[in-house]
């Protein structure tokens, strides 16, 4: 669960990102975060997972106190919230299954589990048959659903996904969503910031929509509401 | 630090030496550089400071007595040296002992002047109750007329030998302090480097909920592996000149009241220090420069 009460940001350079913000997403949600840029669509979401810190307000998610959070329990945090980059973020020296198990390492998992929970996930995202090529020989889906692997690994209540469909074609992006809904069904729950009109509008779900700073619309199975 | 990671740093470490080596080579040869002069410089220090301190041990007033002195005369000079303040002790030797010390140091060819062909004075050693006072005491010495043939001290040279000191002292202290901050301004350079490289890397794993000293520790690994082998090359170079420089030295001083600090244990207190500084400011140096980048 996430929780948000009057949350404001300003940044060093003056810019107010957030401007009063309140929401309240439940546990198993399926969210899409809209709006215009630079509406603080991105400052809202890295909020959550603790890049940028509210200058004032309450942010809680699931048991973490965002306002007071200590840095040394920052990665905690991490591991409850899983982010997925519209730039994927591979490491390119890595295999696919090395991409994905370097994150359960770096966590400290069991080598054991590391191995089982990284075909685990690939077979989800439905690479599993491609574990020991690099990231520049997969295409742009292949190499986001490499990265959702990795943002799931580590089995986050929270799954974070900002533009996963940015740079996709329509199909590979229908795919995506797929992925992003089967995640959904197993009870992550799921925010993803986009552009994609056509997606919000066929996959119905609770839309947040952004502008200045603070949440304008907030409509259970709604629909973009933007002009293209 | 959990067991099962310990092994995954230490080899990410070595991973990212052999992939940085001209850096880390860079970076070996600076600590390597510095310490040769660290360790010199205290080597050098340690030495002098031990001379001095023989020097300060050894200062008192000989006062030789004029051949020929009646027995009489003899004790009334030791009673008016008694007068002289400061004094903390007064000893006599015999010509015949000052012929047996000199025979002890320089060798039995010197028994030829045996008897009454001995050349040497009958000496009174005054011992001051503190080194400053030889001058005054020598110069007193020196006033109790014709008894006397000669006063001789090693005060004067003892007074610039320790002003020296001092200032040697403080130039190496503060030589030292500067050497070390560039090693470690060094070393956090090139590792700054090595962590240029990987920031990505640091960036996905800050992101994906890895501890900041998991990702330290790697960084830390390498930096001290940096100044351990960089201290290793100036304590070989150090161990090898200063066993065969204190061999060489110490037979030029024997006899003298001086003598060179022991290899054992001054050598190895030595190698010990460089090595740990050498580590010290290797890790240092690393998380100075990784500080910045764990901020995500």
């Amino acid at each position: 669960m996430i929780e948000m009460k009057n949350v404001y940001k300003k940044y060093p350079n003056g810019i107010t990102a957030i401007n009063g913000l309140d929401v309240t997403i439940d546990q198993g949600e399926f969210v899409y975060i809209v709006g215009p840029s630079g509406a603080g669509k991105s400052t809202f979401i890295k909020m959550i997972y603790r890049e940028e810190l509210p200058t004032k307000g309450t942010v809680k998610v699931g048991k973490f106190d965002l306002m007071n959070l200590k840095n040394k329990k920052i990665p905690f945090l991490r591991r409850y919230v899983g982010v997925v980059f519209q730039d994927f973020k591979l490491l390119p020296r890595l295999t696919v299954f090395e991409n994905v198990a370097y994150a359960m390492q770096v966590v400290g998992k069991n080598p054991k589990n590391i191995k089982k929970r990284s075909l685990e996930v690939l077979e989800l995202v439905g690479l599993k048959h491609k574990v020991r090529m690099f990231p520049n020989e997969l295409s742009g889906g292949e190499q986001q659903r490499v990265a959702i692997a990795r943002a799931i690994a580590n089995m986050p209540r929270i799954l974070i996904a900002d533009e996963p469909t940015g740079n996709l074609d329509p199909e590979t992006a229908a795919g995506i969503m797929d992925l992003l809904e089967e995640i959904n069904n197993h009870g992550t729950t799921i925010i993803m910031a986009t552009h994609n009109s056509e997606i919000v509008n066929r996959v119905r779900h609770r839309v947040l929509a952004v502008e200045n700073g603070r949440i304008a619309r907030d409509q259970e199975r709604g629909e973009y509401g933007y002009e293209i | 630090m959990k067991f099962r990671a310990a092994g995954r740093h230490i080899k990410e470490s070595f991973k990212s030496i052999k992939r940085n080596g001209w850096m880390t080579f860079a970076a070996i040869s600076a600590v390597a550089i510095t310490l040769l002069l660290v360790g010199s410089l205290i080597a050098l220090l340690m030495n002098v400071n031990k001379l001095a301190s023989d020097v300060e041990e050894d200062v008192s007033v000989r006062v030789y007595v004029a051949t020929g002195t009646e027995e009489s005369e003899q004790e009334a000079l030791r009673s008016e040296l008694d007068e002289i303040d400061n004094i903390e002790s007064i000893e006599f030797s015999s010509r015949e002992e000052e012929l047996d010390n000199v025979m002890g140091s320089y060798g039995e060819e010197f028994g030829l002047f045996e008897g009454d062909d001995n050349p040497l004075h009958d000496v009174f050693i005054l011992n001051t109750s503190l080194p400053e006072y030889t001058s005054v005491v020598a110069e007193e010495a020196e006033q109790l007329g014709s008894v006397v043939d000669n006063v001789n001290y090693g005060g004067a040279e003892a007074d610039r030998l320790f002003e020296l000191m001092g200032t040697v002292r403080n130039v190496g202290a503060v030589i030292i302090g500067a050497l070390i901050f560039t090693a470690v301004f060094l070393i956090s350079n090139t590792i700054r480097i090595t962590i240029f490289s990987r920031r990505t890397e640091i960036e996905i794993m800050k992101l994906v909920g890895a501890t900041n000293w998991f990702i330290r520790w790697p960084f830390l690994i390498e930096g001290a592996l940096i100044g351990f082998a960089g201290a290793l090359i100036p304590v070989s170079i150090i161990s090898y000149v200063y066993l065969r420089g204190f061999d060489t030295l110490m037979g030029y001083l024997s006899g003298t009241y001086f003598s060179l600090l022991p290899p054992n244990p001054f050598l190895i207190q030595i190698v010990i220090l460089l090595l740990t500084i050498g580590i010290v400011i290797g890790s240092v140096g690393s998380s100075l420069s990784i500080r910045k980048f764990l901020k995500v």
